[in-house]
């Protein structure tokens, strides 16, 4: 391919002629995702308050190993090394963590906020050198499906908790507010992660005749009728993961009370 | 009528500057009809391309006020006329003069891109069957009139200059229409990964954003196309079904 030679080169940074308020857009992004990173890091090395009655949080589950009802396989084995700092969230949250970070919608989205590249659609960057996604490190990112199935494993166990939370410490089943935070919390996460690109590409997207199969094509057009809104669902589950989990904790502090309903 | 100021680039390959002319707007005008009536009144010589008026030949590309925008499509009631309106040519290929560009390095990667080859007829008298619902995914990158907005918005273009090693969000819409073909067989994966440099692609969004046809262009054509890299370079189960199967 012949190369070009452009009159605009090297513009500095941010420089552009746009007259919207191109900044707003990165900025929110910045703030949105950098609060939830910080949060789920501060709720995730706390390892305590994760839990109430039947209500699990969804930062810790699957819950391995830890202290609560809800533990698989008891509390911290014995032979974790001393020197490690110990908390379950930090067993499984890796893997919904490095999901939405490889995530193709957060990746467009975290380049501009937190990278400036660009900053925005049509405004200059602040480092002349690129390499995209092509090589290391960004080129690791092509790993997104194999996060993805370790991220459906624990949605499947966020299902099972959002069940467990129909049923009250007495033994009967009811619905608190817990519950239904908890269900549209599997809701919005199960929307996102259900109908993002690998997921719509794994389910058909990879074939040229998707109606070959009419199972595979109904199941393709119901991962592409999520993926339409994958932005949305995206921003929808971050909210409504970090809530579920503000709620859990607040409530076992004893600063909120969970409001039975049925 | 209102009066708008337009603040038109005027130059060529050597560089140049913005220079203000005032006009008389009327109702419905476009971005166009107002470089035309500055062209026939006061810039004679003001060179500009378009062809269709109708937003379908994709000719009269500039940037309007920093954005990427057909002239033709652009309404003045769309923009903000108490300030000057900027008009600039495309940012990502070399100027020719004042709004026009040469977009010919485009017709040059096209040219590069493994041509359409169908397998053999489905019937004996040399016709092909297949569901339309397979063949509406390729329609949808059909509707490209080639305006070069997505190139000529894509930062891996215009800002970083990465003509020889990156085709562009056009032609990955045109490589998706021909590799996700039903009738297609010819394998242009390998190609994408080396030759057109889509690792390139930071999934941005603005080619979609830009595009005056609505194109899905980096979730319908770009992504998938991504995914099908993944499949064949990066997916060592797959790798190793591959193996089994062959």
């Amino acid at each position: 391919m012949a190369s070009v030679d452009l009159v605009w080169k090297n513009g500095r940074f941010g420089q552009t002629s746009r007259r919207d308020t191109w900044w707003l857009e990165p900025l929110l992004v910045f703030l949105g995702l950098g609060a939830f990173v910080v949060y789920a890091t501060w709720a995730a090395f706390q390892g305590n308050h994760y839990w109430h009655n039947q209500y699990l949080s969804p930062f810790y589950s699957p819950e391995i190993f830890g202290d609560s009802p809800h533990s698989l396989f008891g509390p911290k084995p014995a032979w974790w090394p001393a020197f490690m700092p110990f908390s379950p969230a930090l067993l499984i949250l890796w893997a919904p963590g490095l999901f939405r970070f490889t995530c193709y919608y957060y990746r467009g989205a975290y380049y501009k906020a937190f990278w400036a590249d660009p900053p925005a659609c049509a405004v200059s960057e602040p480092r002349n050198g690129y390499r995209g996604e092509k090589l290391l490190p960004l080129v690791l990112h092509n790993v997104h499906r194999y996060i993805f199935y370790a991220a459906t494993i624990v949605w499947f166990f966020l299902l099972y908790d959002a069940f467990v939370a129909f049923r009250f410490p007495d033994g009967s089943l009811g619905v608190g507010v817990g519950t239904i935070v908890l269900w549209i919390n599997v809701i919005f996460l199960g929307g996102y992660a259900f109908g993002c690109h690998c997921s719509r590409h794994l389910t058909g997207g990879f074939l040229d005749a998707i109606t070959s199969s009419p199972v595979r094509h109904k199941l393709y057009n119901a991962v592409s009728w999520l993926n339409a809104n994958h932005k949305k669902w995206a921003w929808a589950s971050l909210f409504s993961v970090a809530f579920s989990d503000i709620y859990v904790r607040l409530c076992s502090m004893g600063i909120w009370s969970d409001w039975r309903i049925l | 009528m209102a009066q708008a100021t337009f603040r038109i680039w005027r130059g060529d390959k050597n560089g140049g500057a913005f220079k203000d002319y005032m006009v008389e707007t009327d109702q419905g005008m476009v971005v166009l009809d107002a470089v035309h009536r500055i062209q026939a009144e006061q810039a004679n010589d003001l060179a500009v391309r378009w062809n269709c008026k109708a937003g379908k030949c994709g000719s009269c590309s500039a940037e309007i006020n920093g954005m990427p925008r057909l002239m033709c499509m652009t309404r003045l009631d769309q923009l903000d006329l108490s300030m000057p309106v900027i008009v600039e040519p495309m940012h990502a290929f070399p100027s020719i003069r004042d709004l026009v560009t040469d977009v010919s390095w485009n017709f040059e990667v096209k040219k590069k891109i493994k041509k359409f080859k169908p397998r053999k007829p489905d019937a004996p008298d040399g016709t092909w069957r297949m569901q339309q619902a397979d063949i509406d995914r390729v329609q949808e990158f059909r509707k490209c009139i080639e305006c070069f907005l997505c190139q000529d918005v894509c930062h891996v273009l215009r800002e970083h200059q990465k003509h020889d090693e990156f085709i562009g969000p056009r032609f990955l819409v045109y490589t998706a229409a021909l590799e996700m073909n039903p009738l297609d067989t010819e394998d242009r994966v390998a190609d994408l990964k080396e030759r057109d440099g889509i690792g390139y692609c930071n999934i941005t969004t603005c080619c979609r954003q830009v595009c005056p046809e609505h194109i899905t262009i980096t979730e319908n054509a770009i992504i998938p196309l991504k995914e099908r890299v993944v499949d064949q370079y990066f997916d060592p189960l797959k790798k190793l079904f591959r193996i089994f199967g062959a």
